[in-house]
């Protein structure tokens, strides 16, 4: 409640927390069947129509309502972003704590296999990723959270390694608390927020990634719905029918905008050391 | 130990995890090389024709074996054949790389030009009108994906200016310059647009954490002119960061930029990645993998040891 409550005082936290807001409504109703027209439906008289009352946001080549897949293409994008981010967080907070606690021999092997990972090109990884699995939905989430797991788990690492050392924990010990609990409560506690900023840029990365991946058709599948394939798609129609550029495109922007105001107010307002350059 | 030596003496063991990951993950792939290079005329080959392109490919043996063969010739800087282009990988790896290099150097040098002046004229201007301005630009510059802001620029150029980018036949730039830079200008601005946001914003927060520092209070007493102060005292200090942040960016792009490449039809590193995942030229997605990890690798160092000679207070591998 508190932190709503500065991220509404903060004056990009309150643009980026209305977008990404809005786009979660979208995403549900998307989910939920409730858009203007049906996604798939073809209306093959209305082919290639420009925006109007009936069609908000023109038609396709298909005659496929573009309104209604957009909403369709932001719910699969955010399912694959929030997907993926999570898992990349859980495996990331995993490896992270595992390494900064047990330190020797699971500190490197844990950081040189992330260190492999980071010296591989990350869309390559993705890409790899795809052609053993398939291209598909889950495979994108796969990819990207495989990614990301590296960036998390040197996020939880470094400040695990210094509260470990604290003399709180020295004394949690001391009271005879198990390591699972000093883990989960003292540790994890102590990293919510670092984790919190990474999650919300991380969703940022997500989205863009989902839409990359899309754009070069290894991501979600036709006829199911994406922005990066509806981007594809306006490719060779942009001159004829430039709504099937800009819709998509503009709001594959402002998702990923939301989501970055709201990471950089995150960021000023748990991160104190940020505070003296925060806006 | 030295700093160097230490960092350096990492380089082999990276470079070997991503060997052995990449070498089995690229056999996971379902299909094999020879079917896919040869589509269905593959199906007419008899069973000792097929043993002879294995053995030719020098994937006729069990996966350790290959790998061996394969980190053996590595080690002397052969990095086997390529299925599909018949020819050895470091050619075709080499041919390629001019490309990526000068399309990674030209974004970076339009994300300096745009963006370190931008960040610091922003950073002068704390919280007036014109920050605001610049920090708005960057923070949608940071979150167009550079597929929409390529498309973007195509539309534009064609329905607003009847120009279509020079796409046909590539042009390297020792052939001709002029032709060259025509066909790189666009696809470099896409790729430079998101990195000189990304440059602004670094460069404003770092600036203003100078300038509000003690020396910088003292040096205005003494009564040093406003420019001198940005240019002489403050901006050496405020550079570490931009360092940073640039060398990073521009490790990422010399590993090729797939999706920049595929719009734009240019034939770079990351487009021949992606094809030789698709065709399952095993040797050539090993050998490319291995020389972007290490192109990758060195310019992470070449960034830390900058670091050091921007800041002598930095002194590297103290504990």
């Amino acid at each position: 409640m508190q932190l709503l409550r500065a991220i509404f005082s903060h004056s990009s936290g309150r643009i980026g927390g209305a977008i990404v807001g809005l786009y979660i409504i979208i995403a549900i109703l998307g989910l939920l069947g409730i858009t203007p027209h049906d996604p798939l439906m073809q209306f093959r008289v209305d082919r290639l129509h420009a925006p109007d009352a009936t069609y908000w946001m023109g038609t396709d080549l298909f005659g496929r309502d573009v309104a209604s897949r957009l909403m369709l293409g932001i719910s699969q994008s955010f399912i694959v972003a929030f997907a993926s981010v999570a898992l990349a967080a859980v495996a990331g907070i995993v490896l992270g704590l595992a390494a900064a606690w047990f330190g020797g021999w699971w500190d490197g092997t844990i950081m040189r296999f992330m260190d492999v990972l980071l010296a591989f090109p990350a869309i390559l990884l993705a890409l790899l990723i795809i052609a053993i699995v398939g291209p598909g939905t889950w495979t994108s989430v796969m990819a990207i959270a495989i990614v990301y797991t590296p960036i998390f788990t040197r996020v939880v690492r470094g400040p695990a390694l210094s509260l470990k050392t604290r003399d709180f924990v020295d004394a949690a010990r001391t009271f005879g608390s198990s390591r699972n609990y000093i883990l989960t409560r003292h540790l994890m506690l102590n990293l919510v927020a670092p984790l919190t900023v990474q999650v919300t840029l991380a969703l940022a990365w997500g989205l863009l990634t989902e839409a990359g991946l899309s754009f070069l058709g290894l991501g979600t599948q036709p006829p199911a719905s994406s922005l990066g394939l509806m981007l594809a798609d306006s490719r060779n129609l942009m001159e004829m029918a430039p709504w099937l550029l800009i819709f998509p495109g503009i709001a594959i922007m402002i998702g990923i905008l939301g989501f970055n105001l709201l990471g950089d107010a995150l960021r000023d307002i748990l991160d104190p050391r940020t505070r003296r350059s925060a806006a | 130990m030295n700093y160097l030596a230490r960092r350096l003496m990492t380089f082999p063991l990276v470079m070997l995890g991503v060997s052995v990951l990449v070498f089995v993950s690229i056999r996971l792939v379902p299909g094999d090389a020879i079917t896919a290079m040869l589509g269905t005329e593959a199906g007419l080959l008899t069973p000792d024709q097929r043993a002879a392109l294995e053995a030719y490919f020098g994937i006729d043996q069990g996966w350790f074996t290959q790998y061996w063969r394969w980190l053996a010739g590595a080690v002397q800087g052969d990095l086997g054949v390529s299925v599909t282009f018949g020819k050895p990988v470091l050619d075709v790896i080499l041919e390629r790389f001019p490309l990526t290099l000068e399309l990674a150097l030209l974004s970076m040098v339009i994300a300096l030009a745009i963006g370190l002046p931008a960040g610091i004229f922003a950073a002068t201007r704390n919280e007036k009108p014109s920050d605001l301005a610049v920090r708005i630009f960057a923070m949608i510059g940071q979150s167009t994906p550079n597929f929409v802001f390529a498309l973007l620029a195509i539309y534009v150029l064609s329905v607003g200016f009847g120009v279509l980018p020079a796409m046909g036949e590539f042009t390297p730039f020792l052939e001709n310059p002029l032709r060259n830079l025509g066909q790189m200008i666009l696809p470099a601005l896409t790729l430079g647009f998101a990195f000189a946001a990304a440059v602004t914003r670094i460069s404003r927060s770092a600036m203003l954490d100078i300038l509000s520092d003690d020396y910088i209070r003292t040096a205005r007493a003494k009564g040093v002119p406003a420019r001198k102060v940005i240019w002489r005292h403050a901006l050496p200090n405020a550079l570490i960061p931009v360092v940073t942040l640039s060398g990073v960016e521009f490790g990422y792009l010399l590993g090729g930029a797939v999706i920049v490449e595929q719009i734009f039809a240019l034939p770079g590193l990351g487009r021949m990645v992606l094809d030789a995942i698709l065709q399952r030229d095993y040797a050539l997605v090993q050998g490319s993998v291995l020389f972007i990890a290490l192109n990758f690798m060195i310019v992470n160092l070449l960034v830390d040891l900058a670091y050091a000679m921007l800041d002598p207070r930095i002194r590297l591998g103290g504990k």
